[in-house]
């Protein structure tokens, strides 16, 4: 067997069955995953985005005629994989919620209003550094049909691709001091604290502008090949 | 994530893409935002026969899943992945997006592709590479399409070696015509799809 990018990375995720998100129950595989090599398959992927990505897809409040409701914000962060390295020129898919805790989409029937002013998609293409930034409008938390009185922490949806087929990621970013993560069977379904909080954004003042938008900081790691150990020079 | 500037330790765990991710990963005309990748690979000039792929997702209880999409990474018709983003100068990008709709149902265009190294020497079967995201699923749930005219080369398949003999028919396309095959993929259950851990 040839595996390239380590396994145990992987115990960060969810289980596939997480019964208190309901929804998982019928759509889980209830026999075990089968093991494969890294073949030539899993070690390839698509590279694309540059073409499509406009500048103003990074700005969700600049896709209509006037500016959206709700309090604005700048997401950055960088994307590196394990082993630290930055990940440039990979692209991130984003789509949210409004202020109201309102998605475009049809099929969301909760009775918040919609903005015309605000569709909720962005993209971007990493910089050669691994880093990437967005601006949008604080997402609103919204109710849902899981539980009696369940709520979504607001969050931000995330997808990114990396370097080959096993790098993809689709992930949520959440915000601090959210008093719902306690209670979200999807946040909580992470059997690890610690990597529960990686999914946590960190309010920082260097990237608030003033006067403008508060900033929020939101690193994310994808895996790797596990080429060098983990080593921090400077870790005293 | 530390707050202290270090590289963080571990990876960013996946959360589900939840039931509204259509208007910005499969917009498809009916949101206004551009399609990145849709359901159609099959770019005039790419190497390898015009196929169509078309099939339902199924749950636990035989259920359709209206709200799931698959994404697709397969070779060329000559066993070329591309790289940089195309298959040589042909424009073949070997990556699709195919949500599904009414009755759980998706389609896929593309061309067949070609067998594909495998390590250590020899050849992979031809097969596609299926990503499936959907409400409900936590994780990419990952698993490969082959195709029942290759039954010789599946015989030598490293990767189908590796299934129980019982359920490699999960992961064999049914051809319903020239050019046109079936594959259904069922979540959970008795007739359950065969998925990777990779």
């Amino acid at each position: 067997m040839s595996i390239i990018y380590p396994l145990n990375s992987l115990a960060s995720h969810p289980p596939y069955l997480a019964p208190d998100y309901v929804s998982t129950r019928l759509r889980s595989p209830s026999r075990p995953l089968v093991i494969l090599p890294h073949t030539l398959s899993e070690l390839t992927g698509p590279a694309f985005g540059h073409d499509v990505v406009r500048e103003n897809h990074m700005d969700l409040t600049v896709h209509h005629a006037g500016e959206p409701l709700g309090e604005r914000i700048i997401v950055t962060g960088r994307v590196t994989d394990e082993d630290g390295r930055p990940i440039p020129d990979t692209l991130i898919e984003i789509w949210q919620a409004n202020a109201a805790g309102r998605y475009v989409h049809v099929n969301d029937q909760h009775p918040a209003p919609l903005d015309p002013n605000f569709t909720g998609a962005g993209r971007c293409v990493t910089g050669p550094d691994g880093s990437y930034r967005f601006v949008t409008i604080r997402p609103g938390a919204y109710p849902w049909r899981n539980h009696h009185n369940a709520w979504r922490p607001a969050h931000i949806h995330l997808s990114l691709f990396g370097p080959s087929f096993l790098t993809r990621l689709v992930t949520q970013m959440y915000f601090p001091g959210d008093p719902l993560l306690a209670i979200d069977p999807i946040y909580q379904s992470i059997p690890d604290a610690a990597a529960r909080e990686r999914l946590v954004s960190r309010f920082d003042l260097e990237t608030t502008v003033p006067e403008w938008a508060l900033g929020y900081r939101f690193d994310i790691v994808l895996r790797g090949r596990g080429q060098t150990p983990w080593e921090d020079p400077h870790d005293d | 994530m530390t707050t202290d500037g270090k590289t963080p330790r571990g990876i960013t765990p996946s959360q589900t893409v939840g039931p509204f991710f259509a208007y910005a990963l499969t917009p498809n005309g009916r949101y206004p935002f551009e399609t990145l990748a849709g359901n159609d690979m099959a770019v005039p000039g790419a190497a390898g026969e015009v196929v169509t792929i078309s099939g339902r997702v199924l749950d636990g209880e035989g259920k359709p899943v209206a709200d799931a999409f698959l994404e697709i990474w397969q070779a060329d018709g000559e066993g070329r992945y591309p790289a940089g983003g195309a298959s040589g100068n042909t424009g073949f990008r070997g990556f699709a997006r195919a949500e599904t709709l009414d009755e759980g149902r998706f389609e896929v265009r593309t061309v067949k592709p070609g067998p594909v190294p495998a390590p250590g020497g020899g050849l992979q079967a031809p097969h596609l590479c299926i990503g499936l995201f959907a409400r409900g699923v936590l994780r990419r749930l990952y698993t490969r399409l082959y195709f029942p005219e290759d039954g010789a080369m599946h015989a030598g398949d490293a990767v189908l070696a590796l299934v129980p003999a019982e359920r490699r028919d999960t992961l064999i396309a049914r051809r319903s015509g020239d050019g046109r095959y079936v594959f259904d993929i069922v979540l959970n259950g008795p007739d359950e799809t065969v998925f990777f851990e990779a």
